[in-house]
């Protein structure tokens, strides 16, 4: 009896030991942590926002929920503060993706001809990539200070205004500043990944170039430009990503205002549903976000076939 | 007109340096000015007709403030507690899927690398309502395990993503030599190859864990009171009251919250570097 009971306990030991030997066996046990957290907080989430987005489920009221189809996007589209929030966020994005590509190619055409401190400079300009995004801004907050602004005393003492800039007072201005803030915060992540993109490049491709008479502004669009290309797609198309669905700049320096001007997805569904608690609503505002990153992620998944 | 070769060399230094200079400036300035505040006593920061970028009688006050009236040192060790715990279990999780992905062959591996690069570009703001629906159904609101379950969200895929590439770089044989003296494959990993990693664990848990002390939105939206909000939420909502802003403190928690950071990333710079470009470049 007892050695049956033993022979059946070791098989399943050795069995057990078996399968975790097995590519598949192995192969399915290290990978289940990843695909049940996956599908528990992403892939569950996702459909459940889609779900709320389908109802006028308040947040603090757990009986309510009723299906109201495409209710919420419905009025959506017929409410002005939305789709000023659409209006914004292209602007935001697209204008902000513009300028962080333009300056970080500058700053990694700048940091890979230096030679001088070259590890020192790149951490120094990496700094407002990796320091809280939240607390920088708050610095930016008081840069922008109605009263206090360095900003606007350097300006007024350099003569170039006769009085001071109200930075998020006024709809274009506000835009604008938060624009500047996402870009200085932006640039050193193109600058650095597209630096380590050049540093791939072949020298000799710039010495060929440089004897068939090349200038400098011809070899960068002759040879860094067209070699460069697939790092600068990916990393545009992730910083168009994350630009999309920036959030705390926006809650940090302008919650939003003046008058709705710097609303983006997030921050108005986050104002829609915690702060005014239309769950439903909040989750149909934050889904616009999905087609955006629906096109980057083809495009990526795309480049990374054909790479391989 | 022609240049002479040694003309055309400093002219090139000088365009480089200046451009250096530009970006030193245009980057560091807005640090500069947050640390010339911190130090400025009230009158200079408000009443002063003096050059304000500069700070002519410096004070601690304001550091002290932020000690001894504020709870700056409970979410300091609320962002520190969060942080490791949901890096060393991203990191944990992320290595054996990553192992597994990289080097076995078994169906729906290909599935599942793709299905992990696709949640690496999901931003947390396309989630953060259904996580906090699910997390009050869970009775977690307002409670520290909330944001340690769910940093690993955009955790895990980070890491397996970055270490899938680092697992690919480490030659085959060594584990198959390893398994032909008899050791069994979790032994190989363990003993030959997780050594070997050594650099890769480390870029992925300085970026895990920059990521997670920087994490916004979840920390805001899932937490409430003092005693559980992290560092940066704890700052941005907490001190900043109404209109009243006490700018000298506010710039010193706004800089201690990011020293952390900032020395983590003086020492393993090139780590970073790795980590950050290892979507766009190596893939």
């Amino acid at each position: 009896m007892q050695s049956t009971f033993q022979s059946k306990h070791f098989t399943r030991l050795q069995r057990l030991g078996d399968w975790l030997n097995s590519e598949r066996g192995l192969g399915y046990t290290l990978v289940a942590p990843a695909v049940i957290l996956l599908l528990g907080l992403i892939a569950y989430p996702f459909c459940l926002s889609i779900y709320l987005s389908l109802s006028d489920r308040l947040l603090a009221v757990a009986s309510s929920g009723r299906f109201i189809g495409l209710g919420n996007f419905i009025n959506l589209l017929d409410d002005s503060i939305f789709r000023q929030s659409v209006w914004n966020t292209f602007n935001y994005a697209f204008v902000s993706v513009f300028f962080k590509l333009v300056l970080g190619m500058l700053m990694a055409l700048v940091l890979n001809e230096i030679t001088f401190l070259k590890n020192f400079f790149r951490g120094m300009l990496l700094l407002p990539w990796i320091v809280p995004t939240s607390l920088s801004a708050l610095g930016w907050l008081w840069l922008y200070d109605s009263q206090y602004s360095v900003f606007s005393w350097i300006l007024l003492n350099l003569g170039l205004i006769q009085e001071k800039i109200i930075w998020l007072g006024s709809p274009v201005m506000a835009m604008l500043s938060i624009q500047l803030v996402n870009i200085w915060r932006g640039i050193p992540f193109f600058g650095i990944s597209l630096l380590a993109g050049m540093q791939t490049i072949s020298q000799e491709l710039y010495e060929a170039a440089e004897i068939d008479g090349a200038n400098a502004w011809h070899r960068f669009w002759q040879v860094t430009w067209p070699l460069l290309m697939p790092v600068t797609l990916v990393v545009t198309l992730f910083s168009l990503v994350q630009t999309f669905a920036d959030f705390q700049i926006v809650y940090v320096l302008t919650r939003g205002g003046p008058v709705n001007s710097t609303h983006l997805f997030a921050t108005l569904a986050h104002q829609t549903a915690i702060l005014s608690g239309k769950l439903g609503e909040g989750a149909a505002i934050s889904l616009f976000m999905f087609p955006m990153l629906a096109v980057a992620i083809i495009l990526q998944l795309r480049y990374l076939q054909q790479r391989d | 007109m022609q240049f002479s070769r040694l003309q055309r060399k400093i002219l090139r230094g000088s365009i480089v340096y200046l451009g250096l200079a530009f970006f030193v400036v245009i980057m560091l300035f807005p640090f500069y000015w947050m640390v010339i505040t911190s130090i400025k006593p009230d009158v200079e920061l408000y009443l002063s007709k003096q050059n304000p970028l500069w700070v002519f009688n410096p004070t601690p006050q304001h550091y002290i403030y932020l000690f001894q009236k504020t709870p700056f040192v409970t979410w300091l060790t609320n962002s520190l507690l969060v942080a490791i715990v949901s890096t060393s279990v991203s990191l944990f999780i992320g290595t054996i899927a990553a192992y597994a992905l990289a080097r076995l062959r078994f169906r729906g591996a290909q599935v599942m690398g793709m299905s992990i690069f696709i949640t690496y570009l999901v931003p947390t703001t396309l989630l953060f309502l259904p996580l906090a629906y699910i997390i009050r159904n869970l009775g977690l609101y307002d409670h520290p395990v909330a944001l340690m379950i769910t940093y690993p969200t955009f955790l895990v895929p980070f890491c397996t993503w970055l270490l899938m590439g680092y697992f690919k770089g480490i030659p085959k044989d060594l584990e198959e030599c390893a398994t032909v003296d008899g050791a069994t494959r979790i032994q190989a990993l363990i003993y030959i190859i997780l050594p070997l990693m050594l650099p890769g664990l480390v870029s992925a848990g300085l970026f895990a864990f920059t990521m997670s002390w920087n994490e916004f939105i979840y920390a805001l939206t899932f937490t409430q009171s003092d005693s559980v909000k992290t560092l940066p939420v704890g700052i941005v909502a907490q001190l900043v009251l109404g209109d009243v802003y006490f700018w000298g403190s506010l710039m010193a928690a706004a800089l201690l919250g990011s020293v952390p950071i900032a020395i983590l990333y003086s020492f393993f710079l090139e780590y970073y570097v790795k980590g950050m470009t290892a979507g766009a470049v190596k893939g």
